[in-house]
């Protein structure tokens, strides 16, 4: 049980990036691969978040009377991955967009059929 | 779609009153950031998010008047060079690369002053990117809508 | 001042630069500036490859932080080697660049195109400088978003599914990339290559420590089209716009291949690799894809197309190097490295001169072009026979290691498949000969006639990687002797 309980969060983490992993793999729709691409992502930014929490640690904020905080190092390190995250799905989406533009649908069976190219 | 948007009455009202509390809450989260939770990224994008609220109520035509394209690109350039201009500076200083310290007469201060300076830069170009991104989606969807509205008139 | 600073500089210049010229205004101003850019910066990479050739290290601390806890910048003889064929490989395509460009990217996008181009330098050049694991997951992501876009300005519609598709692999990796940066950071406190190759021998038991080496390998053989996961690499090399296909072919995977050479032998260690079945794997990965993708090459009717699939099998070369994980292997790999960036500059700037002239890329319209441009004619003969691995080429002395060092360890078969590779290789140049010289019959042909050989601008980069093809085959000073510097430190426990 506490195999479960304790570890809740890199549960979540497993979870939430195979969900992600298989949208991304099994969906023919452009679109819903970049959500999927989005969720695998999120459990990532889940598992550093986690890594950089200290069992009773206080926020890392200096303060008096504090001595045990969390590391705001992972924090740091996923904030930089959540703005590459934010520019990977704009790209994305941007050529969907053209993609949609040049061949009318974002299916990718349909595209495939159109020229063999994905 | 003009029509519709001189309807919602309530909408604009309340974005006229609320956009410029979001401008003054990105300027507390930038410049407050080298002390407490905030900086660049985060101000960028409630920066951002403000000219986007305008653009959604009054729509993104009114919304580039205010910031144009042109603008924003030079903008997203200046942020960066803010940036790397601070790590030339250092260097020029006699430190290393974004070292700080050689900024000012102190240490702390030196700290201090670059790590605002650094922030202002990537909250410059995090809000003109932004919008960059937004208008060039927001351009494309009109560009398809009138065209299927052309399509649906024929 | 600026001896101090190479290692930044060779990083900041093309990042100071990208922002200058996207805003300046569409003309030539942006590739003078792009171009006197990467001149400097290949002649800082040079005078830093001198400076660590006798072995020395050189630390750069950023911000002034010391390492471990702040980023290092860490350059010995491997780094400096690939920094010098990336802003080598960039300051010879930049040139090349102006009258291709031109012709194939619409003019309003021209100073995009550059300022792209400039970061997809920065980022490349920041993997093979940094010594911090999360910096190189940073640089990595500026490299790839801007080649994304990059790739996706090619003519043709099929370059934008190349484009997604490469995005949606090459994040896939980054992010598998990231989760073993992650636990490794979960397990160990740091982010510093060399710290984490202190620390990690004492861990090697541990789950997760495998589980993150299995998150990282296989990451980054995604990156580096590694077969079977390669199939990005095909669609982008082809669709891409020319000057994109030369730099990337070039340069990105060999990035990456420096990247796994890291990993593998600084930060793990060679022997907890070997307890572990991956270089078992890296054999039989490599030996396959040598054999069926160099079959694939041979079929192939499209000239981009074809070189890419022969790219995925030189890919193979170089990591089986790492997977035999012996002095010469290593050795072979870096050189390989380095003559493979050379041999296929080359051929691409051929292939690309003969686009610029025909307007395809496609085989059956190249025919005949071999009498009416001479000097493209040549360089493809030349470069095809480095890529053979005919004595005289550079191609050869990469060749020679791997073969030395599969002998070396006696595994026949892996020596079978080097020849083999060759033999196959000499298939897929010939069918590009072929079409150039010996289809005189076709009617294409008379098509042909009135084609001019290539511009000058295109010529003369083109020439130098060829001479330097030539050259390195007979001079092995740099290649070898630097790589045999550079394994010294990457493997110190061997001779």
């Amino acid at each position: 049980m506490d195999m479960i309980l304790g570890h809740y969060n890199y549960w979540m983490v497993i979870i939430i990036m195979m969900a992600g992993f298989y949208t991304v793999i099994s969906r023919g729709n452009l679109v819903k691969k970049i959500v999927g691409l989005n969720i695998f992502q999120v459990s990532v930014f889940l598992l550093y978040i986690s890594i950089g929490n200290v069992k009773g640690g206080a926020t890392p904020i200096i303060e008096k009377g504090v001595d045990l905080y969390s590391n705001p190092l992972p924090h740091v390190l996923i904030l930089t991955a959540i703005v590459v995250g934010v520019a990977t799905t704009a790209l994305g989406l941007a050529l969907v967009v053209r993609i949609k533009e040049a061949y009318g649908t974002i299916e990718e069976d349909d595209i495939h059929n159109q020229d063999q190219s994905l | 779609m003009a029509v519709i948007v001189k309807h919602n009455l309530i909408l604009r009202v309340v974005a006229k009153f609320i956009i410029p509390l979001i401008f003054l809450f990105a300027l507390y989260v930038q410049f407050h950031g080298d002390f407490g939770p905030g900086g660049g990224f985060q101000a960028g994008v409630i920066f951002s998010a403000a000219i986007i609220l305008y653009a959604l109520v009054f729509g993104a035509d009114k919304a580039k008047r205010v910031i144009t394209p042109y603008v924003l690109r030079l903008l997203a350039s200046l942020g960066v060079l803010i940036y790397a201009g601070t790590g030339v500076a250092t260097i020029v200083l006699g430190g290393n690369f974004l070292e700080y310290g050689v900024l000012a007469s102190s240490q702390v201060a030196g700290q201090h002053l670059g790590i605002l300076v650094i922030e202002l830069g990537v909250g410059i170009t995090v809000m003109s990117v932004m919008l960059i991104i937004f208008f060039a989606f927001a351009e494309r969807g009109q560009a398809v809508l009138s065209s299927n509205a052309e399509s649906e008139q024929e | 001042m600026i001896e101090n600073h190479l290692s930044l500089l060779l990083v900041a210049l093309p990042l100071l630069a990208a922002p200058i010229v996207a805003v300046l205004p569409n003309g030539r101003l942006p590739w003078a500036l792009s171009t006197l850019v990467s001149w400097s910066v290949c002649y800082l990479a040079a005078w830093q490859l001198i400076n660590v050739s006798s072995g020395q290290v050189i630390s750069y601390e950023l911000g002034g932080w010391a390492p471990p806890w702040g980023i290092e910048y860490r350059i010995d003889a491997a780094n400096a080697l690939v920094a010098l064929i990336v802003s080598g490989i960039a300051a010879l395509t930049l040139p090349y660049a102006l009258k291709s460009v031109i012709k194939e990217i619409p003019h309003q996008q021209h100073a995009l195109f550059y300022a792209a181009f400039m970061l997809c330098l920065t980022g490349l050049l920041g993997i093979a400088q940094t010594g911090d694991i999360f910096n190189l997951f940073v640089f990595l992501e500026i490299s790839s978003l801007s080649s994304y876009a990059l790739i996706s300005l090619g003519k043709q519609r099929q370059a934008l599914t190349a484009a997604y598709q490469y995005l949606i692999m090459g994040t896939i990796g980054a992010t598998f990339f990231i989760i073993g940066v992650g636990l490794l950071y979960a397990m160990t406190g740091t982010l510093n290559m060399a710290d984490l190759a202190q620390r990690l021998p004492e861990l090697y038991e541990h789950r997760t420590i495998h589980t993150a080496f299995a998150f990282i390998m296989v990451g980054f053989a995604l990156k580096l089209a590694l077969f079977p996961l390669h199939l990005w690499l095909p669609n982008a090399y082809t669709y891409a716009p020319t000057v994109v296909t030369i730099f990337l072919a070039a340069t990105a995977t060999k990035v990456a291949v420096y990247v796994m050479l890291r990993m593998v032998f600084t930060v793990f260690g060679f022997s907890f690799i070997e307890n572990t079945p991956t270089d078992e794997l890296f054999l039989l990965l490599c030996v396959t894809a040598i054999l069926s993708m160099s079959f694939y090459a041979i079929y192939q009717k499209d000239s981009k197309r074809l070189l890419a699939y022969s790219s995925v099998a030189q890919i193979a070369y170089m990591m089986l190097g790492i997977g035999l994980g012996s002095v010469l292997g290593v050795t072979a790999t870096l050189v390989h490295l380095f003559n493979h960036a050379l041999m296929k500059g080359a051929l691409f700037m051929a292939i690309g001169a003969l686009i610029y002239r025909v307007g395809s890329s496609r085989l059956e319209h190249f025919s005949g072009l071999g009498k009416q441009m001479p000097w493209t004619f040549a360089a493809i003969v030349i470069g095809g026979l480095s890529l053979i691995g005919v004595p005289g080429t550079a191609g050869f002395i990469s060749k020679w290691y791997l073969v030395l060092a599969a002998i070396e360890q006696q595994h026949w078969l892996i020596v079978g498949v080097i020849l083999m590779g060759s033999l196959l290789a000499v298939a897929y140049v010939w069918k590009i000969i072929e079409v150039l010289y010996f289809n005189a019959t076709d009617e294409r042909e008379q098509q042909n006639t009135a084609v001019k050989e290539a511009p000058l601008m295109m010529l003369i980069p083109m020439w130098v990687l060829v001479l330097a093809n030539i050259y390195f085959g007979f001079n092995t000073e740099l290649t070898v002797g630097t790589a045999e510097q550079a394994v010294k430190l990457l493997m110190p426990g061997a001779n």
